[in-house]
């Protein structure tokens, strides 16, 4: 097609065409993406949703902690349209860490964090952490009694560490409690600090994976031609209009469940929004039952499994970075779950199970066998990155019964110096089989059987996509 | 092997969404019933605002709602409104303060009384109706009455002339701990109310607590369920679109 004399004009100055063609007319993309493909495509869209609706609270709110909460009401009752601007900003809250997780999960399930995609990877992890703090910042502005106690309790976590702790927590808070100062820096980092940085991010995550190009559900790389990197491989469609119409449709699909929660049911049941949170800040009265919102409860049972509170910091830390060390844990050279054995699917589903069942646990008040349970799931938690790595080629029995007994001793290790007491000792003797059970599936029943061997992949992607 | 996965997650998310809200509910003492909210019926808000600015706005505040969007949304025509439901010298674009100041009311019944524009959407509909309803005298109480729902609550029974006083009914077996456990409520003085009026008054007082908590919820479903019409209508658009475009891949 001719340029315009006006697009010629702009890109001998701006390289406009040259971009357009390069990420998105002319970056080919496998023609096989499945219905996981999606959740990129609806972050991006999430993300959108929010600065547009956190710009326009910011315009309405007041970040001081005699206003804060009454200035909520006033979006919600006075500033025309404010309550869906709030709505929308709470429930995209909640809905960017739905598409986050599941997007996340398709990585894991078609191994798309392997060899050459990294980095992707390790950038969508900071991603995920900045995310996280994100959320975290936004949630103390409402000022409600969950925004409050959820804050103390977050940054007293800091307080547990050694000899600095104190004076760190008192640091980051600018006040001896959660505060005016608090809620003031809090903003600063909500509405400029993060988004800068989750921008730089997702900008820097697309730019790596246009780098290296998709993987797919098979875990078969395109065929590049090593000549020309401007032809179009085989198996590939140009990633305008055909996914650009694909994500439209898809867009539209989750602009339906979305708008199903923000107009029929913006707290989801207490789970968007805390029916606490409607109670004014208040440092004289806390709540009976401090939780998270429910994307941090995995990771707050963990925290609340160990009774020593710098162990439980640790641990719960390490459930977050040991993620971004995927890449490196699993070596294995089939990407995709669908050449994988069943026993790596196995412990996918077990790892998740075990995500959720911790979510489920953080939400409710702690009990005895609560906390054990959420211990051992833990464990589940941490052993499936083990076994990621001793999974990534065949093993000899005297090395998987090497790792076995290495495993159970560290577990059982782990329980003794920091879980043990006279008054658990059976509750814990008990669950102690949950390990035992998980590493004998995963360990030693490939030894007798064949549910260890993963499958043939093929040499090429068998798609048909379209050629120029 | 994606296909079971996905049904799986899905199966998954809405074990979530449906997990028991047991926990928000206030469950101490006494037994919460559930009441439908119908907020279309604009009369019933018209007698819940009146009996909210009667019996309740003399101690509690709903320091975030005005008169003049209570006005606005209840159909209330605004001079009627300054007569009727703005007492003293508050005018109607102002918020609906108490005449009781918050150092008064700790000072007179050691809380001050807390505000009532969020309560609704704090402690529940289910929950506030149950209370209201189940107030008994109980002469160890400073004021002579205690709360099923509430135990020990700081609240005297405001609206007992019109339910009339309710006195406990104790079950024969006691407690662990040789406490005697209350098994229900009699009315043992009738009030100016006969017990069907009074649980209509107390549905309407409820009603509008609930509108007052959140205003938006009068037109929220509506406005809703159009816009979701129209993403139905581009979702089927889309879909063609999507497919007259992929029709040579595959």
């Amino acid at each position: 097609m001719a340029k315009s004399s006006f697009m010629q004009w702009i890109d001998a100055r701006l390289p406009v065409t040259e971009n357009w063609e390069k990420h998105v007319a002319k970056y080919y993309a496998p023609a096989n993406f499945n219905f996981w493909y999606y959740f990129g495509s609806f972050a991006l869209l999430v993300l959108v949703i929010q600065l547009v609706s956190g710009i326009f609270l910011t315009m309405h709110y007041k970040p001081d902690a005699a206003q804060a909460f009454g200035s909520v009401e006033h979006i919600m009752r006075d500033v025309n349209w404010g309550w869906l601007i709030r709505y929308m900003h709470s429930t995209g809250a909640s809905a960017f860490f739905v598409v986050v997780y599941l997007h996340m999960f398709r990585g894991l399930m078609y191994g798309s964090f392997k060899q050459p995609r990294e980095l992707i990877w390790v950038i969508g992890m900071f991603i995920y952490l900045t995310l996280m703090a994100e959320a975290f910042f936004g949630y103390l502005l409402p000022w409600g009694q969950m925004s409050f106690w959820g804050a103390q309790v977050i940054v007293n976590l800091f307080s547990t560490v050694p000899i600095v702790g104190e004076d760190l927590a008192l640091w980051i808070r600018g006040d001896f409690n959660v505060s005016d100062a608090t809620l003031n820096r809090f903003f600063a980092l909500h509405v400029a600090l993060m988004p800068m940085v989750l921008i730089g991010l997702i900008v820097a995550h697309i730019a790596a994976l246009h780098q290296v190009g998709s993987n797919n559900p098979e875990g078969v790389e395109l065929k590049k031609n090593k000549t020309n990197k401007n032809v179009q491989p085989a198996g590939s469609v140009p990633f305008h209009p055909y996914y650009t119409v694909k994500d439209t449709f898809g867009a539209t699909a989750f602009l339906i469940l979305f708008c199903a929660v923000m107009f029929f049911a913006p707290e989801m049941g207490g789970y968007f929004l805390e029916h606490d949170n409607f109670i004014p800040a208040d440092l004289l009265a806390t709540p009976e039952h401090i939780a998270p919102l429910w994307y941090f409860t995995p990771y707050y049972s963990i925290l609340r499994a160990v009774p020593n509170p710098f162990i439980g910091v640790v641990a719960m830390g390490a459930a977050v970075v040991i993620l971004c060390f995927v890449p490196w844990l699993d070596r294995n050279p089939v990407k995709s779950i669908r050449y994988r054995s069943p026993l790596h699917k196995l412990n996918l589903a077990l790892f998740v199970a075990a995500f959720l069942a911790l979510g489920y646990l953080g939400m409710q008040p702690v009990s005895t066998l609560s906390t054990e349970i959420s211990a051992r799931l833990a464990n589940v938690y941490f052993l499936f990155f083990a076994m990621l790595w001793i999974h990534s080629r065949p093993r000899g029995a005297v090395f998987s019964i090497g790792w076995f007994i290495a495993l159970l001793v560290a577990v059982t290790l782990f329980d003794y110096v920091y879980r043990y007491s006279p008054d658990n000792l059976s509750l814990m003797a008990t669950s102690w089989l949950i390990p035992v059970v998980y590493l004998t599936l995963m360990l030693l029943l490939p030894l007798v059987t064949s549910l260890g061997r993963d499958k043939p992949v093929p040499a090429q992607l068998n798609v048909r996509g379209v050629s120029a | 092997m994606s296909r079971i996965f996905s049904s799986l997650l899905i199966f998954a998310l809405a074990l979530y969404a449906t997990a028991p809200d047991a926990l928000f509910a206030a469950s101490e003492g006494g037994h919460t019933e559930s009441i439908e909210i119908d907020l279309q019926n604009k009369s019933v808000l018209q007698r819940g605002a009146k009996y909210f600015v009667n019996y309740c706005q003399g101690c509690h505040a709903a320091t975030y709602m005005r008169y003049s969007r209570l006005a606005e949304d209840l159909e209330i025509v605004p001079k009627l409104m300054g007569q009727n439901l703005i007492f003293g010298e508050q005018e109607i674009g102002d918020t609906m303060n108490s005449a009781m100041s918050e150092q008064d009311g700790a000072a007179w019944f050691g809380n001050a009384p807390p505000d009532l524009t969020l309560i609704a959407r704090s402690h529940g509909v289910d929950a506030l109706y149950s209370y209201l309803k189940n107030f008994y005298l109980d002469p160890s109480r400073p004021l002579g009455v205690n709360n099923l729902m509430v135990p020990d609550v700081a609240m005297p029974h405001v609206l007992g002339a019109l339910q009339g006083w309710q006195k406990p009914v104790y079950e024969k077996s006691k407690d662990a701990n040789g406490e005697r456990v209350i098994s229900h409520l009699e009315l043992v003085k009738p009030g100016i109310l006969t017990p069907a009026e009074y649980d209509q008054m107390v549905r309407e007082l409820v009603t509008f607590l609930a509108y007052v908590g959140e205003p938006a919820l009068m037109s929220r479903a509506r406005i809703g369920t159009w816009v979701i019409l129209f993403l139905c209508v581009l979702l089927v658009l889309s879909y063609l679109l999507k497919k007259e475009y992929w029709k040579d891949v595959h």
